[in-house]
């Protein structure tokens, strides 16, 4: 397979040259093994759909979600600031993100500090090469496949962004499977408000485990998520119920890399 | 004519006493904080119509929303036969539409009101059921001690015993306009005689069968349950402000100044807006701000108690019906978390009462010592968050309590550095590697070698 080379911004302003879109990795993406595996799939099918693309890598920066949805006001705005300022720097007028808090943050919150751009969660974005015609899946590998799909509460409740990942899902031919609570009514992985970092208030359960369950009841043969932060909440319930070896959860963008045979 | 003054009188002390209490909510939300939010004018009504005169998310949960509906058309159409009421009160006139209406016309009239009351009567009868069978679970919990569920029940009874009023008095009433006796002439109660209706209103005919014969008896019925009726509606317009009943009329206003941008969209705090600028701006001039006023406080970062939040967060709390929809899907809630969005809601007005009630007797110095953060809500109640919105989603009057419970977190953290150990290593590692966790930023475009 051909080696995909991916680009900084810093290298293509020097070569003169300037992005379609900006993908905003986000720390999971960049950091975590599991989330790392999204942001590679996703790099492959813009590569695939020829859409010019850049990072920041190491210029990219924590965009201050958690620290903000915790309460540090000062912590985000620091972020926001510095982050804004990159941004700004290299001219970035469009920016992916396979992250929906950090799609989140940077189309609502960062305008009001001076960030100014069109963000575009990944989910919305390979609606749109799919739509144009940039990338097709050939169906086959999911085909008859019973696919649920998790609602991220920052995509869907937050933003509104229901059809974008649904539509995904129907171009794999696969059977979508709803949830008893889904959409408006989707319940939260457990991991927002920057639960993802600290251990849970006391309680009976697990929020990830209550989902889980919701998403068992359908009897999937795959778990679709649109958030490394689900993608791991869920993980972690689905091997809870010692069911890792019958439903894989994945995040849309592999399923259409491997659909897409990426 | 003693009745027209009698009634004169009581509608005075009514009008008084409901004026003097929504001049205390009034001045009760003035104690939040500024913020603006005049403007989108048409937008803000479309959403009001939609929430509050469509009852738009309240129907996503059909049973219980056709029922509220039912009550609530009810309510107000029922307001026109209030009217004429309250003219016959005044003036001492006996159903003053007749004559304007016709006889059809006001058939079709009382009719109408009579379905609607028995829709009401029979919604009113499920939901006490409803609320006290204890098969559903947001009735009950924590926050709902004696005085909320009393508050449900007390209205509802109040309702049914209204209806039951209303119809009775039509049913004494239309014996008696049916009845053409001269010895009504004798009794002095010829303005029955002067409606000539022929047939009895659609729901208080069946009533009539429990009705005695006599004439005078009737009377009795018909004023008794006239006076019971429209003086119970004064007692009501008077509990209302006391009580979570006080929807009503607040669900206007305040899905009118609904949030307007998505819900992931979280306020910028202005006061640390500057202070980061001052911090991380190389040409912002420190000196440039205006010389402060020295006697001036400076606000607190984040909310600490109710006069840190903004008047519309204080208007949501008096817009709480306690139905306890975002409660029932507030996935802390669910999982066993202190968390109930509804108490939130619940305790910041309680405190709100307090604040507004000691300001009043002690001026704007007042102070208790005590707060909503922590005298009212625990800060394991904050920290069980995950502010996924669904709270926000499930409120059918458009409360916002999660912006509440982040500003509550945010005086914690920012103001007593109060965080959970792990967020505040999460916040170090973000302010020292730019990631929440410790990784080194040089390693962030490691993927890309792994394609």
């Amino acid at each position: 397979m051909e080696k995909i080379n991916i680009r900084t911004m810093a290298e293509m302003m020097a070569a003169g040259e300037e992005p379609e879109v900006l993908f905003w990795v986000g720390c999971m993406g960049s950091f975590d093994d599991r989330a790392k595996k999204i942001t590679k799939a996703f790099a492959k099918i813009l590569h695939k759909a020829n859409v010019k693309f850049a990072v920041l890598g190491a210029e990219e920066s924590c965009t201050g979600d958690p620290a903000k949805r915790a309460g540090n006001e000062f912590l985000y705005q620091m972020q926001a600031f510095a982050n804004i300022q990159v941004l700004n720097g290299y001219g970035v007028k469009k920016i992916v993100t396979t992250c929906p808090h950090c799609f989140n943050i940077m189309k609502n919150e960062y305008p009001e500090l001076g960030g100014k751009f069109d963000v575009v969660h990944h989910t919305s974005f390979i609606q749109r090469l799919l739509k144009e015609g940039r990338i097709s899946v050939e169906g086959g590998v999911f085909k008859g496949k019973k696919i649920t799909f998790h609602d991220p509460c920052y995509l869907g409740r937050a933003n509104g962004i229901y059809e974008a990942p649904r539509e995904i899902l129907a171009a794999l031919d696969a059977e979508l499977s709803e949830m008893k609570r889904c959409r408006e009514n989707g319940l939260c992985c457990g991991a927002g408000g920057a639960q993802m970092f600290k251990e849970a208030e006391k309680g009976n359960k697990e929020v990830n485990i209550e989902r889980t369950e919701d998403a068992l009841a359908v009897k999937p043969d795959i778990i679709a998520a649109g958030c490394p932060f689900c993608n791991t909440m869920m993980t972690d319930g689905v091997k809870h119920f010692n069911k890792e070896s019958e439903i894989q959860v994945k995040d849309l963008a592999e399923l259409i890399a491997e659909a897409a045979d990426l | 004519m003693i009745s027209s003054i009698v009634f004169v009188l009581l509608t005075g002390v009514t009008v008084f006493f409901f004026s003097k209490r929504i001049a205390e909510i009034r001045a009760n939300i003035n104690i939040g904080r500024d913020l603006d939010l005049s403007g989108n004018v048409k937008e803000r009504l479309m959403i009001m119509g939609r929430v509050a005169l469509g009852q738009g998310k309240l129907v996503t949960r059909p049973f219980a929303g056709i029922m509220h509906v039912f009550i609530y058309v009810g309510f107000i159409i029922i307001n026109i036969e209030v009217l004429e009421i309250f003219i016959d009160g005044i003036f001492g006139t006996h159903r003053v539409f007749y004559p304007l209406l016709g006889k059809d016309l006001y058939y079709g009239f009382i009719n109408s009101f009579e379905i609607l009351a028995f829709l009401v009567l029979f919604s009113c009868v499920v939901f006490l059921i409803r609320r006290n069978a204890g098969t559903i679970k947001r009735f009950s919990g924590k926050e709902m001690t004696s005085w909320p569920k009393n508050d449900g029940n007390i209205i509802l009874i109040v309702e049914v015993l209204l209806m039951i009023a209303f119809l009775t008095m039509n049913a004494a009433d239309s014996i008696l306009m049916i009845m053409k006796d001269s010895k009504l002439m004798e009794l002095g109660m010829q303005h029955y005689t002067e409606i000539k209706i022929d047939n009895f209103f659609i729901v208080s005919k069946y009533l009539t069968g429990f009705m005695p014969d006599d004439a005078n008896t009737l009377h009795m019925i018909e004023r008794g349950a006239w006076w019971f009726h429209i003086i119970g509606i004064f007692a009501f317009l008077n509990y209302v402000p006391y009580s979570k009943h006080f929807h009503i009329f607040i669900a206007f206003p305040n899905t009118y100044y609904s949030r307007l941008t998505p819900s992931g969209d979280f306020n910028n705090l202005e006061a640390v807006k500057k202070e980061v600028e001052l911090m991380m701006d190389p040409s912002a001039d420190p000196y440039a701000a205006p010389s402060p006023d020295e006697n001036a406080v400076p606000q607190r970062f984040g909310a600490k108690d109710v006069n840190d939040l903004s008047w519309k967060q204080l208007m949501d709390a008096y817009s709480c019906t306690e139905c306890g929809r975002c409660t029932s899907v507030c996935p802390a809630n669910q999982t066993g978390k202190l968390l109930s969005p509804r108490k939130v809601m619940m305790d910041t007005r309680d405190r709100l009462e307090e604040v507004g009630k000691g300001r009043k007797a002690q001026g704007e110095a007042f102070d208790d010592g005590k707060s909503l953060l922590k005298d009212y809500v625990t800060p394991e109640e904050l920290w069980a968050c995950t502010t996924c919105n669904a709270c926000v989603e499930a409120c059918p009057v458009n409360i916002n309590p999660l912006s509440i419970i982040v500003d509550l977190r945010r005086f914690l953290v920012m103001e007593e550095s109060a965080a959970p150990t792990e967020l505040n290593g999460m916040f170090t590692n973000i302010e020292n590697n730019g990631a929440p966790w410790q990784f080194s930023p040089a390693d962030r475009g490691n993927w890309t070698n792994e394609l």
